[in-house]
């Protein structure tokens, strides 16, 4: 397209010149996009990709679905208030048999006993005990007689809660929550009701440590932005180091200084400070101060960066306009690295809440963070239903939390460019 | 065990390459390939091709590969289920065992063929598999630093008369079988008791009494560490670790067999095998008494022939669990309870240990 065949009557000059700006304005984009492509591409199928697929576990529900499928054809129009109808027994006994000739009755008995324990038994002793399809009429007591729960309404209201396709099921335990026999949202048994907790216990160990990162190495960083070059690259090279080691190596060295027998306890001895060795791991204490260590650099070289930017002539101009060095601070350099503190306080505080050696080496039975319960089930357990949902929940909470710092922090440089 | 140390990373990357390979559908089933047997890897695996695989390959002449693995069932499942199993021996735990053999995972075994049944010691005998090696949790401590040896569990929650922190593996497996036997329980009717809610509580009200002196433990590597450390007093801990650290760290560490929990690894061969013929001839070698009786030379677990233990030294013998006075009070630890109970106890050890 020419400039000379768009030429309306009222056609102004410019147009054309518009339209070629926005061709090659196209173009550029076009051109950007290709450059960013293949890093788009790989983060879409590696990252985005199996995030999805594992959020999605957590309303998946088709394994009684495709195992028993008569049963649940035949609870369809079950309304949950008697015990279901003969046809819904036959059709149970002919599902047992043929998913105890596949090979397939452990699937569909591990999910319903995640919802009511002891099913397993209930569906492995039905399967050993019934001997072939029962006489029209009489399923409802063969199965009865073979294992009594089947006399028992919750029984089967399990199975129907169970037969999917999705499931509130894995999201609700995720939140301590269950539905009872007549489908209403209840909290759980108190003694299975620790999801709360944990998700509580997460978020204060990671304030915590975010807490002490930003006391901590607030003073370092501002050492390091006004030290003469040669000394804070000195400084800069402890900073760094530890950031460089293994997270294992270090979390296994606090191991060796705070056990009962370590550097600490002995040192405090020698001294004539105690007599009994202080408890210092394997409890809360050890989590904060491991973690803290680990995270350290993340809060430093944040604040290091803003503060670097920060000339010395605002203050030198505060105090000659007679501001005390403790006003001057607080009103004029404190301000400048809001954008330093809240990178550095976000970074930390993100990383914490997904930590999962350093609590597991040093903490103790009650320091355990959600990492460990979603590790627990994905490996140990395979209950990837209850993983999943406890990572959904973990997930939406973090974000969130980071859309309302930068809701409160106000600045669009501190949340990475999250808007609010 | 040793594959405890590599643990879940290793898993999860295992699962996802098996379950590419099995994607990917290479065309090698059907042809002729050779058996290929997986075992643990480790230290484990370099006893196992020492006295097992290097003279089968010798004895029989028959050609044969061994791999290793870090267990989880859904790496059986996409091997059996991708149709591709480049697998036909496997060593599986317990738990592997029990629900492979109810999804069909594995060939029914023929004990006719590998010395019949009664050659075996009981718990190693299963329709799925046939038991290679057994192995304890027991009562482990450092016999240079306590004055009186403890004699079993209940003096391992007397911290009266043995001061000191205790070490447990965290969860609730294993932990409530050792605290109803502290709590007088005889080791046969642990699952009896532990069937029933007044079981529960009583367990959990006997761990109330040394709640605040527990260092929980989550790796088989850390209880030698725990002693060693001196750390506390005494803990739970696998009967391998133990024997490798006298052995190789020269320590002087002690083990009490009352009461000891213990479980088996066992042999299955997968579905549709093309090497069937093969791996019964290997089992029935690695089954042999005189070549079991070889393995416990080189690492200390007990083998499932009923003759192996009375062909070795007595030096030897007395650190296995097979050892007639080291079984004779060890309970077997219960799948099918853990497998039905284990998510609703862990949460309960959770709330009871954030109490």
């Amino acid at each position: 397209m020419t400039a000379a065949s768009v030429t309306g009557a009222d056609a102004p000059t410019e147009v054309p010149l518009k339209r070629r700006l926005k061709r090659a304005e196209r173009a550029r984009q076009l051109k950007a996009l290709a450059l960013v492509l293949p890093l788009l591409l790989y983060l879409l199928f590696t990252f985005a990709g199996p995030i999805a697929g594992m959020l999605w576990r957590s309303v998946d529900d088709r394994e009684v679905r495709q195992i028993l499928p008569q049963t649940v054809a035949a609870l369809a129009g079950w309304d949950g208030k008697d015990l279901p109808n003969e046809s819904a027994y036959a059709a149970l006994a002919s599902d047992i048999l043929a998913a105890r000739a596949s090979g397939t009755m452990a699937i569909a008995a591990k999910r319903l006993n995640y919802a009511l324990n002891g099913f397993r038994t209930i569906l492995t002793s039905t399967a050993r005990n019934l001997k072939a399809v029962p006489e029209p009429g009489t399923a409802k007591e063969t199965l009865g007689k073979i294992n009594p729960a089947w006399r028992e309404r919750a029984t089967w209201t399990t199975i129907k809660d169970a037969s999917g396709p999705l499931t509130g099921f894995y999201l609700l335990a995720a939140l301590d929550l269950v539905r009872n026999v007549d489908g209403a949202i209840v909290a759980a048994a108190p003694d299975q009701a620790i999801y709360r907790s944990v998700f509580a216990r997460t978020f204060i160990i990671s304030l915590s440590v975010t807490a002490l990162c930003l006391i901590l190495g607030f003073p370092v960083a501002y050492l390091l932005a006004t030290l003469p070059p040669g000394r804070s690259n000195l400084l800069m090279i402890f900073v760094l180091l530890p950031f460089w080691t293994s997270l294992l190596v270090r979390t296994c060295a606090w191991i060796v200084l705070l056990q009962s027998k370590g550097v600490v306890n002995d040192s405090l001895h020698w001294l004539g400070i105690i007599d009994e060795p202080l408890r210092l791991i394997y409890n809360r204490f050890g989590v904060c101060v491991a973690m803290t260590h680990v995270l350290l650099p993340f809060m430093i070289l944040p604040l290091y960066s803003s503060m670097k930017a920060i000339s010395p002539a605002y203050m030198r101009a505060a105090a000659s306009l007679g501001a005390p060095p403790v006003t001057a601070f607080l009103r004029i350099y404190l301000p400048q690295t809001l954008p330093g503190i809240g990178a550095g306080s976000l970074l930390v505080f993100i990383l914490a809440l997904g930590y999962y050696i350093t609590p597991a080496l040093v903490g103790g039975a009650a320091d355990q963070m959600i990492s460990y319960f979603i590790a627990l089930y994905t490996t140990e357990t395979a209950n990837w239903g209850l993983a999943s949902a406890l990572g959904a929940v973990l997930l939406l909470a973090t974000v969130l939390l980071a859309l309302l710092y930068g809701k409160l922090v106000q600045g669009q440089q501190v949340t990475g460019g999250m808007k609010n | 065990m040793l594959k405890r140390k590599i643990g879940k990373i290793g898993k999860i990357a295992l699962g996802f390459a098996a379950a590419l390979t099995a994607g990917a559908a290479l065309t090698t089933a059907g042809q002729a390939r050779d058996l290929t047997v997986v075992s643990w890897g480790g230290a484990y695996q370099d006893a196992q091709k020492k006295v097992y695989f290097e003279p089968f390959k010798k004895a029989a002449g028959l050609p044969m590969n061994d791999e290793s693995w870090d267990g989880g069932i859904g790496v059986l499942r996409a091997k059996v289920q991708g149709g591709a199993a480049t697998w036909d021996l496997v060593q599986v735990e317990s738990d592997e065992l029990a629900v492979g053999c109810e999804e069909g995972l594995f060939e029914k075994m023929d004990y006719s063929r590998i010395g019949g049944e009664a050659a075996y010691i009981p718990p190693a005998v299963n329709p799925c598999g046939v038991g290679a090696i057994l192995y304890d949790f027991v009562l482990g401590y450092d016999k240079d630093k306590l004055k009186t040896a403890p004699n079993g569990w209940a003096d391992f929650f007397d911290t009266k008369k043995i001061p000191g922190k205790r070490g447990l593996r965290q969860g609730p497996k294993t932990t409530l079988e050792i605290a109803l036997m502290a709590d007088g329980v005889a080791p046969k009717d642990v699952y009896k008791v532990l069937a029933t809610d007044e079981g529960i509580d009583r367990a959990f009200k006997k761990l109330d009494t040394i709640k605040s002196d527990i260092v929980w433990w989550k790796a088989g590597a850390q209880p030698p560490q725990l002693l060693a450390s001196d750390e506390v007093a005494m803990t739970s801990v696998y009967n391998g670790r133990i024997d490798t650290a006298n052995k190789n760290e020269k320590k002087n560490f002690g083990m009490v067999w009352d009461g000891a929990l213990f479980t088996l690894d066992s042999w299955v061969i997968l579905k549709g095998s093309p090497n069937k013929d093969a791996a019964y001839k290997f089992l029935d070698f690695a089954g042999k008494p005189e070549n079991q009786s070889k393995l416990s030379e080189n690492i200390a677990y007990g083998t499932s022939n009923k003759d192996a233990a009375a062909r070795l030294q007595p030096a030897v013998l007395k650190d296995l669990p097979t050892a007639p006075d080291n079984i004779k009070n060890a309970v077997e630890i219960n799948v099918g309870f853990w497998l039905e109970n284990i998510d609703r106890l862990t949460e309960r050890f959770n709330k009871w240990a954030a109490k």
